[in-house]
């Protein structure tokens, strides 16, 4: 093969790849959450007192004014069984800035590296705590420092926390497939990549509310699913 | 009864001493965990890489930083103190001993250095330890042993003092270590508490049994004068412990409170723990750990515990007021008891419904520890009490005398 049909094959397999699937949908939250409760620490603390003048709140339920439920990680759950995907390359970042984890709440591939850096001009530690990955507890003494991590085996809701600054907590969720999202601050989702037309089971996990599932077809690359989770009274 | 010399008195202080700061050790612990930043600090015996002495005061003052730094810091002056302790009870002839163990611990640590990079850390460490008791071991002051078995149970605190470090240090390098899905590090950190407390009451015992007052009393059991306190004061003592135990076995878990009412549990007088419920109850938290049926019965075995302690050691304090008079430093000792008990529900509540401040928990670690110390001297000073007569009216008959022995406020 010449160097222009090299050229040619490898135009073609971007574009499929770049003309891949989304599956886009909401998440909504029915029933009322316990409120969130102010961190009276944050303020307290001589650093993080700084950077919030008023009183941070817990970030457990975070939901909009339609209902739409924020931080809960959509992924494709079934209809994958023995398909292999390549890892990422794109590095999550999990950052820390202003004593708060920013993403609350994130998701990465298993085997896909991602970064941790800590934005603040003091000191934090990252203290992982994974129930089935191996965890880890590393200091970041410096403004700007990041680390390489990655988990290896799937997980939902691995827990990451400061001990220097105990209410610091984050969730990373570690799934199969690279077919995954995190809803934003309305429940939305959309998970973008090269999904094959076909049918779905796709789980919502939120780290309270729980999980539920939805099934839905792919067709053309498109498709939409809204799924719903309850608060038990 | 002859008078104690003066090394007999500042040794006596210098036992008081030891104990207090030892206290303050247990609290700064408490704190620790009340605040949740154990693992601030994430190696050891290294801090964040630096000798722990020679962190810089800038990363020391850092948040939870400054708790586990000073925590450590405060331990190895505490360690410091027990060998002196050591070296005070065991006279002259603890020297040799001292000196044996200190290079031991030197040449241990010399190895360690030699095994890699890895043992850098806890080869300086136990280097440094074995510098401080071999120290102890060449101090030439001449010096006789104390009144046995004083120098055992100084060979005693010596010992648990190590292992206590040991065990402080291990909960942090292994605490991501699983056991039967319990990482390590919570259990090192839950042996780690009660064996503090253990300690505690240990230099507490040594420094009692240096008292004036406590050499006044004379070592017999008459059985028929303290009567049932023979096994009530030993009891009450152990369901302190007991509670002791239940309390540190939540507080290491770190999962929040397991019940955020009081009295009532989830608005129950014993709140169900079948899934269903379990799972209505995770459903009212913010918490998004969930608690589990196990960590709701443990706090409610709590609160019962804290009903039988209460309820012996009051009860110890009747048997105690009846039998041996208001005079007697039995009565004394269970009259401040019951009173410690009072406090130390009050903040068990307090604690609730703060929704576990640390400074409001910690206090209830402290009181728990002075209420267990106040526990093993009532039960020894119980047995040295027969020098008393047994009396039939509230005066005891040599007032004078009685309000000298071994009461708390005379130490």
């Amino acid at each position: 093969m010449n160097t222009t049909l090299k050229f040619a094959a490898a135009i073609v397999a971007t574009a499929t790849f770049a003309n891949a699937a989304e599956l886009t949908g909401k998440v909504t939250l029915k029933g009322t959450p316990p409120p969130a409760k102010p961190i009276p620490q944050v303020k307290a603390d001589a650093n993080c007192g700084k950077t919030h003048p008023t009183d941070v709140m817990t970030r457990t339920y975070v939901v909009s004014a339609d209902g739409g439920l924020a931080n809960t990680v959509v992924y494709i759950k079934g209809g994958l069984e023995g398909k292999t995907f390549p890892v990422p390359a794109e590095k999550p970042l999990i950052d820390q800035v202003g004593c708060m984890y920013e993403p609350y709440v994130s998701a990465v591939m298993a085997g896909q590296t991602f970064q941790v850096r800590n934005s603040d001009a003091f000191m934090h530690n990252v203290n992982a705590t994974p129930k089935v990955n191996k965890g880890f507890n590393f200091a970041q003494a410096t403004a700007g420092q990041v680390n390489d991590k990655m988990f290896d085996k799937p997980e939902l809701g691995a827990k990451f926390a400061c001990n220097v600054h105990p209410w610091m907590i984050a969730y990373v969720s570690v799934l199969e497939n690279p077919f995954f999202a995190v809803t934003d601050k309305d429940g939305k989702f959309a998970i973008k990549g090269d999904l094959p037309d076909g049918k779905y089971t796709v789980e919502a996990f939120h780290q309270k509310a729980g999980t539920v599932t939805g099934e839905v077809q792919v067709k053309g690359g498109k498709a939409t699913l809204d799924l719903s989770l309850e608060v038990k009274q | 009864m002859p008078a104690p010399d003066r090394s007999d008195r500042w040794l006596q202080r210098f036992a008081a001493l030891t104990a207090l700061c030892t206290l303050g050790l247990v609290c700064m612990g408490g704190l620790v965990t009340s605040k949740g930043v154990g693992m601030a600090v994430p190696d050891w015996p290294t801090s964040y890489g630096y000798n722990m002495f020679a962190l810089p005061v800038s990363t020391w003052f850092t948040g939870g930083v400054f708790h586990e730094h000073t925590h450590r810091l405060w331990a190895s002056t505490v360690g410091v103190l027990v060998v002196v302790l050591t070296r005070w009870l065991g006279g002259s002839a603890s020297r040799r001993p001292l000196a044996l163990i200190g290079a031991g611990e030197i040449v241990a640590g010399w190895v360690l250095l030699k095994l890699g990079a890895d043992w850098k850390g806890a080869g300086y460490f136990l280097s440094g330890i074995g510098g401080v008791v071999l120290l102890g071991g060449v101090v030439w002051v001449k010096n006789g042993s104390a009144v046995r078995p004083l120098p055992l149970l100084g060979w005693l605190a010596f010992a648990a003092v190590q292992f206590q470090g040991l065990l402080g240090g291990l909960r942090v390098v292994l605490d991501k270590q699983m056991v039967a899905d319990l990482p390590l590090g919570t259990v090192f950190g839950l042996v780690h508490a009660c064996l503090g407390q253990m300690f505690l009451a240990l230099l507490c015992v040594i420094a009692l049994s240096l008292t004036v007052s406590w050499r006044r009393l004379a070592p017999t059991l008459d059985k028929a004068r303290v009567g049932a306190l023979r096994w009530m004061l030993p009891t009450a003592t152990a369901l302190v412990f007991l509670q002791l135990v239940l309390g540190a076995s939540m507080r290491h878990q770190h999962a929040g409170l397991a019940i955020h009412d009081f009295p009532l549990a989830y608005g129950q007088v014993w709140p169900g723990t079948d899934p269903a419920s379990v799972e209505r109850y995770n459903n009212r938290r913010v918490e998004e750990v969930p608690v589990t049926a196990a960590q709701i019965r443990l706090q409610m075995f709590h609160r019962l515990g804290a009903v039988a302690a209460v309820a012996m050691v009051f009860a110890s304090w009747v048997v105690a007021k009846n039998r041996l008079g208001w005079g007697s430093p039995v009565t004394r000792w269970a009259s401040v008891w019951t009173a410690l008990l009072g406090v130390q529900a009050a903040l068990g509540a307090f604690t609730i419904w703060s929704d576990k401040a640390a400074d409001i928990a910690t206090a209830h670690v402290a009181v728990g520890a002075i209420s267990l110390v106040t526990g093993v001297c009532s039960t020894l000073v119980a047995r040295r009490v027969s020098v008393f007569p047994v009396v039939s009216s509230a005066k005891p008959r040599d007032p004078s005398a009685a309000f000298a022995f071994a009461d708390p406020s005379a130490r």
